[in-house]
């Protein structure tokens, strides 16, 4: 058997040559770690849309990379200060080459998206956090508050708001009901990680087919204002997606007042960081889980129905915004819902402003690219701790 | 609704079961299947990586072979070691920075690698012809099925079904694979990837550079979905992006789990079984739409899969020594 180290001018593996040259690229100094960033993230930019067409531009340009540079030099080790500053920098550039008022638009319209996402990325980090279940089923909770939505307000013609209640309170019925009946008594078996995910995408299955059993494949629409816009500042925005917005907010503001003013959220958080140690202190810890779940599932079924009400219905709504709330949810830090809700109204911003420089199918891809690479450069997300990976 | 037994299933035809072109279309999909999870077995079931990008890694294969023979005019076998290189090198790409994270980190990151491969496609309409997809990279592939064909029949069968010399090579690619990924894991180098899986950190104290043998092995996997894709592409004759959902990636995980981890000879029966069950639905005579019996197939999956879950893990065919899931 070889020795377990190596010594020097031994061969190397192709894997320790690429961990020996991460090792040596995180051991420089900070400003020039950033530097590079900084300056590949401008490269990328700068040849994704147009190289800038006058020395004004030219010299605005590099003022922006400097002042990026240096805005970060008294940032080390604060992630979310940092990424506010490189948020920044896209945003100053987005504006030198496409103006203030068509960023700020696209900024708008991202906003509804973020909503939806925040929505569903408070609920899905909560259940992540807490039950070590990586939710695959999370994104069908969505569709089917909306198909619940379509029930009461389309079918029966009731008004939307009443759909709306309907909606959550099924849907948060849904999520309780399954605790009860697969996931309680699956963590009581002491089932693993992959095993419940891997149930969890039986479940994605059985609801999403489900819904298309019942309701078909076609496109529906809930009964919904698409035509009137509201202006201001120059700047129009869709009633409904207005109202979105607002009525998002609102939820996600009382969610995080919910979360850090009362007992329970407090008992939520306590479970997220550390299930057993809050046992120990004397919470009640399936009472919570059971809120959990409650709360994680209603959520998710009112971004359903903001989702059905800004585009359509149909059996893949939900799925096809999993995978960005799961962004949210890992750029957040997993488990951390403030992370989750603060990452997923940025991530729909973002997203629509990347339509700025690709074309529109590409949006959800950029958010990928997003996540992919603050995986690969800090995997505890921009508000997490250190300690969870 | 006046006669009950009307929502009873008992007009089942079992003709269909007795077709030879209804099997070998059954058979060709179980065996793209049984190749395609052949690689989520080594990852998943041998060295304890969960890939769910493979999806993408057979996107990739496929892109990659249509691509070069049909748009580029190059010799079509030539395009096939290329495209699995190409694959090799996604392979690459991907793990090189995410095998370092935490096991669900690295699902969702290759999830999402795969899906982005997917949009791409979609968009990249220069390179890939968007949702329309690629034609006409087939030629020579069809010169070789006439002639297996023509074998067939001068052996005495006649009425030779025209896929049927597709199931022959997607089977006899399948069971080489079966057998060498067996003989493999024999080897030296397959002990090592069971002890990563095993335990990662007392492989490395033995002086194993475990990172490297996970990369090697998702290399490897993504070269197998590679091949499954050049198979999907010569079975549809095109190439399309909506063939490389997720949904194919945890299809392949149904299989995976049906024939039992750590078991590649299982892969054969769990895909066998899960494609005579999908395509059999379509056979039931029940009052119901296309669409209804469609979702009725995936609720079907789900349940198994949810079931299988529940109450074994490892398996139809899994040890349960050997069971991954439990950590």
């Amino acid at each position: 058997m070889e020795a377990g180290t190596l010594g020097p001018g031994q061969e190397r593996t192709m894997g320790e040559r690429f961990a020996h040259a991460l090792n040596r690229f995180s051991e420089a100094p900070y400003v020039v770690k950033a530097g590079i960033g900084i300056f590949l993230l401008d490269l990328v930019l700068v040849l994704a849309d147009r190289r800038p067409d006058s020395v004004g531009e030219w010299v605005l340009l590099l003022a922006i990379f400097a002042a990026t540079v240096a805005a970060m030099v008294p940032l080390e080790r604060r992630p979310a200060a940092t990424a506010a500053v490189v948020l920044a920098n896209v945003v100053a550039i987005l504006i030198l080459y496409h103006g203030l008022h068509e960023v700020s638009q696209r900024g708008i319209n991202g906003l509804s998206l973020g909503a939806i996402y925040a929505l569903g990325a408070v609920g899905l980090t909560l259940v992540y956090g807490i039950l070590k279940l990586v939710n695959f089923a999370h994104g069908d909770f969505l569709t089917f508050g909306a198909y619940m939505a379509y029930l009461v307000n389309v079918t029966w013609e009731l008004p939307l708001v009443f759909g709306l209640a309907f909606a959550v309170l099924t849907t948060a019925l849904l999520g309780i009901g399954l605790e009860k009946v697969m996931w309680g008594p699956m963590r009581g078996r002491g089932a693993g990680m992959l095993q419940l995910l891997l149930m969890a995408i039986g479940l994605a299955f059985v609801i999403r087919y489900g819904i298309q059993f019942v309701w078909g494949t076609e496109l529906r629409q809930l009964n919904v204002n698409r035509t009137d816009t509201v202006n201001f500042l120059d700047l129009r925005v869709g009633r409904t997606q207005l109202i979105v917005i607002i009525v998002g907010f609102v939820t996600l503001i009382a969610t995080g007042l919910m979360l850090r003013m009362t007992l329970l959220g407090k008992r939520m958080r306590a479970l997220s960081d550390d299930l057993d140690l809050a046992e120990t202190s004397g919470i009640d810890t399936s009472r919570v889980i059971l809120y959990t779940w409650l709360f994680a599932a209603g959520l998710a079924g009112l971004a359903g129905v903001f989702a059905g009400a800004i585009t359509q219905l149909q059996p893949e709504l939900g799925f096809e915004l999993l995978l960005p709330i799961f962004a949210a949810v890992v750029l957040g830090g997993i488990g951390n819902a403030f992370g989750a809700l603060t990452a997923g109204i940025v991530l729909g911003v973002v997203i629509e402003w990347s339509t700025l420089i690709v074309a529109p199918g590409l949006k959800l891809a950029v958010g990928f690219v997003i996540l992919i690479i603050v995986l690969i450069i800090r995997p505890e997300g921009i508000f997490g701790h250190a300690r969870t990976v | 609704m006046t006669d009950p037994l009307a929502i009873f299933p008992l007009g089942l035809t079992f003709e269909a079961f007795t077709d030879i072109d209804f099997w070998t279309s059954v058979g060709i999909f179980a065996g793209i299947y049984t190749i395609f999870a052949l690689g989520l077995q080594l990852n998943v079931g041998f060295t304890g990586i969960q890939n769910f990008g493979q999806a993408g890694f057979m996107a990739i294969g496929a892109y990659s072979m249509a691509i070069l023979t049909a748009e580029e005019g190059m010799n079509f076998w030539l395009s096939l070691p290329i495209s699995i290189l190409i694959t090799i090198a996604f392979g690459l790409i991907v793990g090189l920075p995410s095998l370092r994270l935490r096991a669900d980190y690295f699902a969702i990151a290759t999830i999402a690698f795969a899906e982005a491969i997917r949009l791409i496609a979609l968009n990249a309409r220069d390179l890939t012809n968007g949702a329309q997809g690629i034609f006409g990279f087939d030629d020579s592939w069809d010169s070789i099925s006439e002639s297996i064909e023509d074998f067939i029949i001068d052996l005495g069968w006649t009425d030779v079904p025209g896929l049927f010399p597709l199931f022959l090579v997607t089977w006899g690619i399948a069971v080489l694979m079966m057998f060498s990924l067996t003989r493999v894991q024999g080897t030296p180098w397959g002990r090592v990837l069971r002890a990563v899986r095993e335990d990662e950190d007392a492989a490395r104290a033995l002086g194993k550079n475990a990172f490297s043998y996970k990369l090697q092995s998702l290399a490897i996997a993504a070269s197998i979905g590679a091949v499954a894709g050049w198979l999907l592409a010569i079975q549809l004759a095109f190439v399309v992006p909506d063939e490389f959902q997720p949904i194919v990636t945890f299809i392949g995980y149904v299989v995976l789990v049906l024939g039992g981890l750590a078991n590649y000879w299982g892969v054969a029966v769990g895909a066998i079984i899960l494609w005579t069950v999908l395509e059999g639905l379509r056979f039931l005579e029940l009052p119901i739409s296309e669409t209804k019996i469609a979702a009725l197939r995936f609720i079907i999956v789900g349940l198994v899969l949810i079931g299988l879950m529940a109450f074994r893990p490892q398996g139809v065919f899994g040890k349960r020594e050997e069971m991954v899931l439990g950590d």
